[in-house]
């Protein structure tokens, strides 16, 4: 099977057409200032924009760095702008995208380290700010068994558990680049996933770090983040739920002040 | 935060593009977002002519005609007419993005996103209807 996938690889679309890469190059040792190079590849029928750079980096130009693992859309590590739009670099077709030229530049909104490569601890740190694991008041012990769930209870947040942090709602994101210390769409999408599980009860202590400007009041609700998301986590409308249950629990404290937390 | 590193021969310098001032020029789903935002001014436009309607109808019937006879200028039907389309571009950018905000389940099932859409526009144009008919007729 796999020799299979080998072969197909090799069956040209039309008699030897090429397609123009421009690449991104930042190398920090050499210039201040990036530069776009460009490369003549090959057009391969089932070839990804991910495949093009790989055949940049064995044939013409071994100098080109970037991240990719997975080549099937799962490890979310081969994020890039293409022609202006954030996407999987592995799941883009070079087809899709002739005549070309195909521009490739490292997801915007964040510093480049090398090239194609980007600075991604920011969002390492907010992620872990807002605590993205269950949180009990107290543990059940182990012989008192597993916490249930029901399906109608798994499909609560089931959707927002499919982010695979690729970043590219970051990237597609413009109140993160005017103002990176907004927390963001996937990390409230994924503290979301934690506040809407039936076995957490940290959604407390996650409101004090999300109900804050930086938090999801800054959010203008522009919308691309969710339509750039590879796996419809939809961290849009996450965002917008959590503003809507923030404001009636405003309301409720604000109406009823003895009303517990 | 590691925002500003110092840079040493083992933490190269980093590259850091800035956003132009006219970000939201360079794609058209940007241009939209940031149209949607001004419209909100004619928004806000509507508000404050129906406020200075309520205070001349509080000042007087002389007042009230008055301030009639100022919104028949043809600056200001120009001005209304104007204001009508942003409006209206502003009402259904916001009832198609009601989904987002709007989690509503049926038994088992997500309503779907049209749906509540769908409904939030028939609320609009029939609330709308109901109260021009009760103006117009009038
Ligand atoms: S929410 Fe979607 S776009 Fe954002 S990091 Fe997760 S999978 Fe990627
Ligand atoms: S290489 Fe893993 S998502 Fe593209």
């Amino acid at each position: 099977m796999a020799v299979d996938s080998l072969a197909g690889n090799a069956a040209v679309v039309a008699g030897g057409e090429m397609v123009t890469l421009e690449v991104f190059r930042y190398r920090p040792e050499e210039e201040t200032e990036p530069v776009y190079q460009a490369y003549e590849v090959p057009v391969h029928k089932d070839w990804v924009v991910l495949d093009a750079l790989n055949h940049i980096k064995d044939h013409l130009d071994g100098t080109l760095s970037f991240r990719w693992s997975c080549r099937m859309g799962v490890c979310g590590s081969c994020g890039m702008m293409v022609n202006g739009d954030a996407t999987l670099t592995c799941a883009t077709f070079v087809e899709s995208l002739l005549p070309g030229p195909i521009r490739v530049g490292p997801l915007e909104n964040f510093p480049v380290v090398r090239d194609l490569i980007i600075e991604m601890n920011d969002f390492m740190e907010k992620l872990e700010s807002v605590k993205p694991w269950i949180i009990r008041d107290e543990e059940k012990s182990l012989e008192d068994g597993a916490y249930l769930q029901t399906p109608a209870q798994l499909a609560d947040f089931k959707q927002f558990s499919m982010c695979i942090n690729c970043l590219l709602c970051y990237a597609a994101c413009p109140v993160y680049g005017l103002e990176p210390s907004f927390t963001g769409p996937a990390v409230i999408a994924l503290a979301q996933r934690y506040n809407l599980d039936s076995r957490d009860q940290g959604a407390g202590e996650r409101n004090a770090i999300l109900n804050t400007d930086e938090g999801i009041w800054q959010c203008t609700l522009v919308g691309e983040c969710s339509v750039v998301c590879p796996k419809d986590v939809d961290p849009a409308a996450a965002i917008q739920r959590y503003k809507v249950s923030s404001t009636l629990q405003w309301y409720q404290k604000l109406l009823m002040p003895w009303s517990g937390k | 935060m590691s925002a500003n590193p110092q840079h040493t021969p083992y933490h190269p310098r980093w590259y850091r593009a800035s956003m132009p001032i006219f970000w939201w020029m360079r794609r058209w789903i940007h241009a939209r977002f940031i149209l949607r935002e001004l419209t909100s001014i004619f928004v806000a436009g509507y508000a404050l002519v129906y406020l200075l309607q309520l205070r001349a109808l509080g000042l007087g019937p002389e007042a009230y005609a008055r301030f009639l006879d100022l919104l028949r200028s043809p600056l200001s039907i120009s001005l209304h007419g104007v204001s009508l389309v942003f409006v209206i571009y502003h009402s259904i950018t916001w009832f198609n993005l009601a989904p987002r905000a709007l989690a509503l389940r049926i038994g088992d099932r997500r309503v779907p996103d049209k749906v509540i859409a769908g409904l939030n526009f028939v609320a609009w144009i029939s609330i709308s209807a109901a109260l021009a008919w009760v103006t117009l007729k009038g």
